[in-house]
Parts: C-alpha cells; sequence; structure tokens
C-alpha cells in the first residue's frame, strides 16, 4: 500500500483548490481548440474530464502540463501561477501525468524506468558522484512501487517488451513514482479488456489515495465509478461540472453527449 | 519467465566477476609490452589505448545520450593542442609537473570548449544537433588553419616530451614508457566513464535518450542533461587527444577534422553502442584495420565503408552486439545446437569475401596495370581468368553463403526458442 502518503489523505476539498484553470484559451494558427477553458480541482478530489473525440481533452492535459502553452489564460498549481512554465518545472512543484500513448523509456529495464522516475524527488538530480544502486531510499521507493503496479516479476525485461496492459500499468508507475501530490491520467484503462480495466481501476484507487487525481477517460463505468467530480468538455468548452449525479441528470450533457454514446 | 527475487543485493559470483574482468583487463596491460616487445607492436598498443579512451567518450554522446556527433574530434584535438602548449609551457617555465599528469590538461582543453559550446548544441538532440556538430567541426578545423598564433599553421605545434620533469626516474622517451603513461590513463579513463553509466546523471542520460519527451515529465530537463553528457565526453576526448600530443610530440589540424570525426563514430559504433565495452572492441579492431589495410591496399577506405556498411545493415548492434546475442543461448546451453551452422557457412562465406576483394582490387589495379598479391598469390589484372574468377567467386560464393545462413537462421530460431522457454531470454 502506498503508505509512504498516508499523511497527506482526508485532505479537505475547500478553498484551496489543487488546480485552478481560468479562462485558458489555446489557438493554433487561426483554430481556436479550446476557448474560455475554466476548471476547479479541489485537493483531494478525484476529477474525470469526459467529451466526446476532439473536444479538447487532451489538449486541457497539456495545457495543465506544461506541454504546450496557453495563448492566454492562467492555470494555477495550489495557488501559483504555473502556465508558461516547463513541464520539469511544473512536475518539480508536485503534478506528474501520463499520457494516452504508451511513453515509456523502451530500452531501459521496469527497474530503470521507475528509479529514473524517483530519481529527481529523492534529491538525486543530476549528481554524478554517487552510484545510483547504493542509494538506500531510491531503492525501497523503487522496489515499493513495482510491487504496487504488480511489475516486480518483470524488473529486468526492457520496457519496450512488456505487453501493453503491463505497459499501461508502468505508464502509472512512473506517473505516480516522484510522489506528487497531482496525478493526471489520460486514459489509463484505453484499449484494455474487461479485466485489465478491472484491474487498472482498483490500482489507480489505492495508488491515488490521499492525492488529487485528474483523470480523461472514455469508459463511463470508470468514470461514475472511480470520480469524485466529472467535468464536460465540448468542443474546447467546459459546458457542466459536478457530481456523478448532476451530470448524469444535467439535460446539456445529455444532449451533447451522453445522449449520442448512451447504450 | 523466471521469477527473480526483490532483493536487489548481487550474489557474490557477479561482483567477483566483474572486479575479474577489470582486474585482467588491467593485467593485460601491464604484461602486454613484455610479450610482444617490438617497437612495432608498442606502437600499436599506444595507437590502441589512446583510440579506446576516445571511442568510450565519444559513446557517452552517442550510445548512452542518444546524440550523433560528427564533430567530436575538435574535443580530442583541441585537447591535443592544450597537451602541447602546456608541456612547452611547463619546460619554459620550469613548472614541477612531470608527464603523466599532462593528459589532465587535454582534458580540461577538450571539457572547456565543451563547456563554451555544448549549452548551444544540445539544445536539441537529432538531426539538429547532428548539423551543428558537422558545423562546429569544420569551424574548429579551419580556424585550427587560420589562427596560426595558438594553432601553428599547417606544421601544427610541436613539443618534446622528454624535456618535462622526470618521474620514477622515467624520461618517458622509450615508447615503452609512453605506452604505460597511455596505459595508466586508459585504465581511469575507462573506470571513471563506467562509473558514470552508474550515477543518477548516467541513468538518466540513457532515459533522454529513449524518450526526451517524458523526461520533462520526471523532473528533468533533457536539455542539461544533454550538456552535462557533452560536457563529460568533451573531456575525455581531451585527454585521448592529450594522450595523441604525447605520443607523437605534436598537435596539428589533422587531430581535429572530420576524418579524426568520422573515424571515431566508425569505431564505436563498429564495436557496439548498446554495450559498455563495444566502443573498446571497435577501437581495437578498427586501429588494427587501419594499421594492417594502410600497407596491404591503396582502397583501405574502401574497405572500411564496406565493413560499416556491412555492420549498419545486417548487425547494428556491432560486435558487442552479435557477441551478447549468444549470451541467453550459452546460459540456456542450447549454443552447441547453431555453432554447425556456423561452420557451414565459414566456407561460402569466406569465398564471397574473397571474391569482393579480388574484384576491388582488380578493379583499382586495371589501370594501373600493376600485379596483384593476394595473400601471396599473384593475380593479374588485365587477365580474363583473374576476372572470371573474381565473377565465380561472388556469384557462387553469395548464392551458397545465402542458403547457409538460412540454415544459421533456422538453428538460431530453434536454439532461442529453448531458450525462452527455459526462461533466459525475455
Amino acid at each position: 500500500m502506498s503508505g509512504a502518503v498516508s499523511g497527506m489523505s482526508g485532505a479537505v476539498p475547500g478553498k484551496s483548490a489543487a488546480i485552478e484553470v481560468r479562462a485558458v484559451e489555446k489557438r493554433f494558427g487561426n483554430v481556436g481548440i479550446i476557448r474560455d477553458l475554466n476548471l476547479s480541482v479541489a485537493k483531494g478530489e478525484r476529477h474525470a474530464v469526459i467529451g466526446p473525440n476532439g473536444a479538447g481533452k487532451s489538449t486541457t492535459f497539456n495545457l495543465i502540463s506544461g506541454h504546450i502553452k496557453p495563448t492566454s489564460g492562467e492555470v494555477k498549481l495550489n495557488g501559483d501561477v504555473i502556465s508558461g512554465l516547463r513541464p520539469f518545472e511544473i512536475n518539480r512543484r508536485g503534478l506528474s501525468r501520463s499520457f494516452q500513448v504508451t511513453n515509456v523509456f523502451a530500452r531501459m529495464s521496469v527497474w530503470e524506468n521507475v528509479r529514473c522516475a524517483v530519481l529527481w524527488a529523492t534529491g538525486h538530480r543530476y549528481a554524478f558522484w554517487k552510484n545510483v544502486d547504493s542509494l538506500p531510499e531510491v531503492r525501497e521507493r523503487t522496489a515499493q512501487i513495482l510491487d504496487d503496479i504488480h511489475l516486480t516479476h518483470r524488473r529486468d525485461v526492457p520496457a519496450g517488451l512488456l505487453t501493453y496492459a503491463e505497459q499501461r500499468e508502468l505508464e502509472i508507475g512512473i506517473t505516480i513514482a516522484s510522489g506528487a501530490t497531482v496525478v493526471m491520467l489520460d486514459e489509463p484503462t484505453a484499449g484494455m479488456s474487461h479485466a485489465e480495466t478491472d484491474r487498472a481501476v482498483s490500482l489507480i484507487r489505492r495508488l491515488t489515495e490521499g492525492k488529487t487525481l485528474v483523470i480523461v477517460e472514455h469508459d463511463m463505468s470508470v468514470v461514475f465509478g472511480l470520480a469524485d467530480r466529472i467535468s464536460v468538455l465540448v468542443y474546447g468548452h467546459i459546458i457542466a461540472s459536478g457530481t456523478p449525479e448532476e451530470i448524469r441528470r444535467d439535460p446539456k450533457v445529455k444532449e451533447a453527449y451522453l445522449g449520442e454514446e448512451a447504450h | 519467465m523466471t521469477a527473480k527475487p526483490i532483493s536487489t543485493s548481487k550474489p557474490a559470483g557477479d561482483g567477483l566477476r566483474f572486479y575479474g574482468v577489470w582486474l585482467i583487463g588491467i593485467a593485460a596491460l601491464i604484461v602486454l609490452p613484455l610479450i610482444f616487445s617490438s617497437g612495432g607492436s608498442l606502437t600499436s598498443f599506444s595507437l590502441i589505448g589512446i583510440a579506446i579512451v576516445f571511442a568510450l567518450s565519444y559513446n557517452i554522446l552517442l550510445g548512452q545520450t542518444g546524440l550523433l556527433s560528427f564533430g567530436h574530434a575538435v574535443h580530442y584535438g583541441l585537447g591535443g593542442f592544450a597537451a602541447c602548449h602546456m608541456m612547452n609551457a611547463v619546460v619554459s617555465h620550469g613548472w614541477p609537473i612531470p608527464l603523466p599528469f599532462i593528459p589532465l590538461f587535454g582534458g580540461i582543453g577538450g571539457l572547456v570548449f565543451a563547456i563554451i559550446i555544448g549549452w548551444v548544441m544540445t539544445k536539441r538532440a537529432g538531426t539538429v544537433f547532428a548539423m551543428i556538430s558537422l558545423g562546429i567541426g569544420e569551424l574548429v578545423a579551419s580556424s585550427s588553419l587560420i589562427l596560426r598564433s595558438v594553432f601553428g599553421g599547417e606544421a601544427g605545434i610541436t613539443t618534446d616530451r622528454t624535456a618535462l620533469p622526470k618521474m620514477f626516474g622515467w624520461s618517458f622517451g622509450p615508447q615503452v614508457q609512453v605506452y604505460y603513461v597511455i596505459a595508466f590513463w586508459l585504465v581511469l579513463s575507462a573506470i571513471a566513464m563506467y562509473a558514470l553509466t552508474r550515477t543518477p546523471l548516467g541513468r538518466i542520460s540513457n532515459a533522454v535518450r529513449d524518450n526526451p519527451e517524458r523526461v520533462q515529465f520526471i523532473g528533468y530537463d533533457p536539455h542539461v542533461v544533454r550538456y552535462l553528457a557533452y560536457c563529460f565526453a568533451g573531456f575525455f576526448a581531451g585527454v585521448a587527444g592529450g594522450l595523441t600530443a604525447i605520443n607523437f610530440e605534436i598537435a596539428n589540424s589533422a587531430l581535429l577534422g572530420a576524418i579524426q570525426s568520422g573515424l571515431v563514430l566508425f569505431s564505436t559504433f563498429i564495436g557496439g553502442i548498446a554495450y559498455f565495452f563495444g566502443p573498446i572492441l571497435g577501437a581495437i579492431l578498427v586501429t588494427y584495420l587501419q594499421l594492417g589495410l594502410t600497407g596491404l591496399t591503396s582502397v583501405w577506405q574502401l574497405y572500411f565503408g564496406i565493413i560499416f556498411i556491412g555492420i549498419v545493415m545486417f548487425a547494428p548492434g556491432g560486435i558487442a552486439g552479435l557477441l551478447m546475442m549468444h549470451r541467453p543461448l550459452v546460459r540456456a546451453g542450447t549454443l552447441w545446437t547453431v555453432i554447425p551452422s556456423y561452420l557451414v557457412a565459414v566456407v561460402p562465406t569466406v569465398a564471397l569475401a574473397c571474391g569482393v576483394i579480388l574484384t576491388i582490387e582488380t578493379v583499382a589495379r586495371y589501370s594501373g596495370g600493376d600485379p596483384i598479391n593476394l595473400f601471396g598469390i599473384p593475380f593479374n589484372a588485365k587477365s580474363p581468368v583473374t576476372w572470371v574468377a573474381a565473377a565465380v567467386l561472388v556469384v557462387g560464393g553469395a548464392f551458397v553463403a545465402r542458403l547457409t545462413w538460412r540454415r544459421i537462421a533456422d538453428a538460431w530460431d530453434r536454439a532461442a526458442t529453448v531458450a525462452r522457454d527455459r526462461g533466459y531470454l525475455a
């Protein structure tokens, strides 16, 4: 279990938002992909962003995590403005994200993948005077995360040779390895079977205990099962934000999104 | 799949084997000149030692950080010039610095230039980095001919290594003493560069090589990682350049040029960039080929080119990759099932190679009309018999060799399947 962060659990949702997106706009040339985006995620909340294909969910992730810079507007992390900062600067402030397309270090072993993600947070940074194999806290933390994502038995396998589902789990492992308090997962269960999805969801639930989670997901059973709050993104604009119950009842959401996809 | 224990402490045997390899290497370096004491072999060993340090430094960029540089000799050459200037300064000022310390100043020369240009160069990886490195290489090489006060123009900067203060009573005049200086720096540099791969920076360099985008999302600036790796590579290239300056007692613009940069890329890649010891094998082989082939044939560069293309196309892991491919089979005990197919393939493959060599030599010497003497057998380039022989060897050799290569592939697949079943192959 993620005992290391147990002190963080029970964060009160309220005044201090973990993520605050204010009037963010993103244009590529003349095309406005994101318009007047407002989003607030409270500390300790599990927040799902849903919306039809092409609504700008991944772009929203990229804007918050610093992968791309907003044309206008601002993004705050724990009250500090982070829009305009570079991804690693944002990551060092405690926000970590995963990718929709598996994005691991393919030629390195599973162990090395996770360990690289642990190094900055444990303060070893660019050190070239320390033996990476004899850093006890790095070793313990890496072993703990491998255990958490059930990949201990695959520790010496190059990440590129893992099965798809294993790579997705490793992706989550790399994302949480730094101990970030805000975790953003971009479609973590995409392409998974039912059994694999169930496994991944319980994994996510367990590993983000006490953290703020923002998740983009297509699988509605995952969204409604996991999220405390849901935001619905349509054409680069949030049309509704609320509890799963509120979202389920919202007529605008029914019309714009759930209506089309309801089975 | 074998489930490995969570414990990361290695079994004692591994540590023993690890240090054993290094100790055997050091012992070999010490006794080599006692066994092969001729002037020719000492010269070869010295050149190989320098080439190994240079190739290992290049692999910090190519193999470990994924940076393809076409101008690495800049740091090698500048290290050589720095060492020459330092040696002359030591002599003229009477500083108490003996010769074995000089390569350190070569390294500093290479490092200082890396610190200056590295930041701009490493802003981007990939094609951009490769192009800039090519540009910087040309820039520095041509500047070295223009800035005569620093680089001495065409003649270069000369020095006298015996004029420095003695150490252990050694004057460093005899080649064997120079060899030991080179061997000492080779061991020191190799250990340092190996240790570098096992540091947090070394591992993050690998991550930057594999996926620079993702690295940014685990807290690292890939630009800083590439820059630091570049500085280390520059330092050790400078050490190699310093050793060259000691060995030849001269530094000139040839050390900095594109040919030198190409040669180190060539050695490193042929040896294999995925393993630490790959560039060592590559440097040994290429230096020997260079020394051997230049005496045998005027078109030796053509052979270099063919070998390089062959490695890139058929064995992108280089010699080290070819060797390490066999490790799971050795462990699984299935290597012996592959050996017979290798032996069968040897004859037609050698025939094919002889045919290619004969063709190249015949074409190369046709206009000159010199008699060809290959492995002690004389040929006449103008005789149709030679042409027919070459054609038969190439066509026949290639035809039969292809069949035997297929047998190797089949035998290999069977052996690998068994190895996989036994859990020695992922």
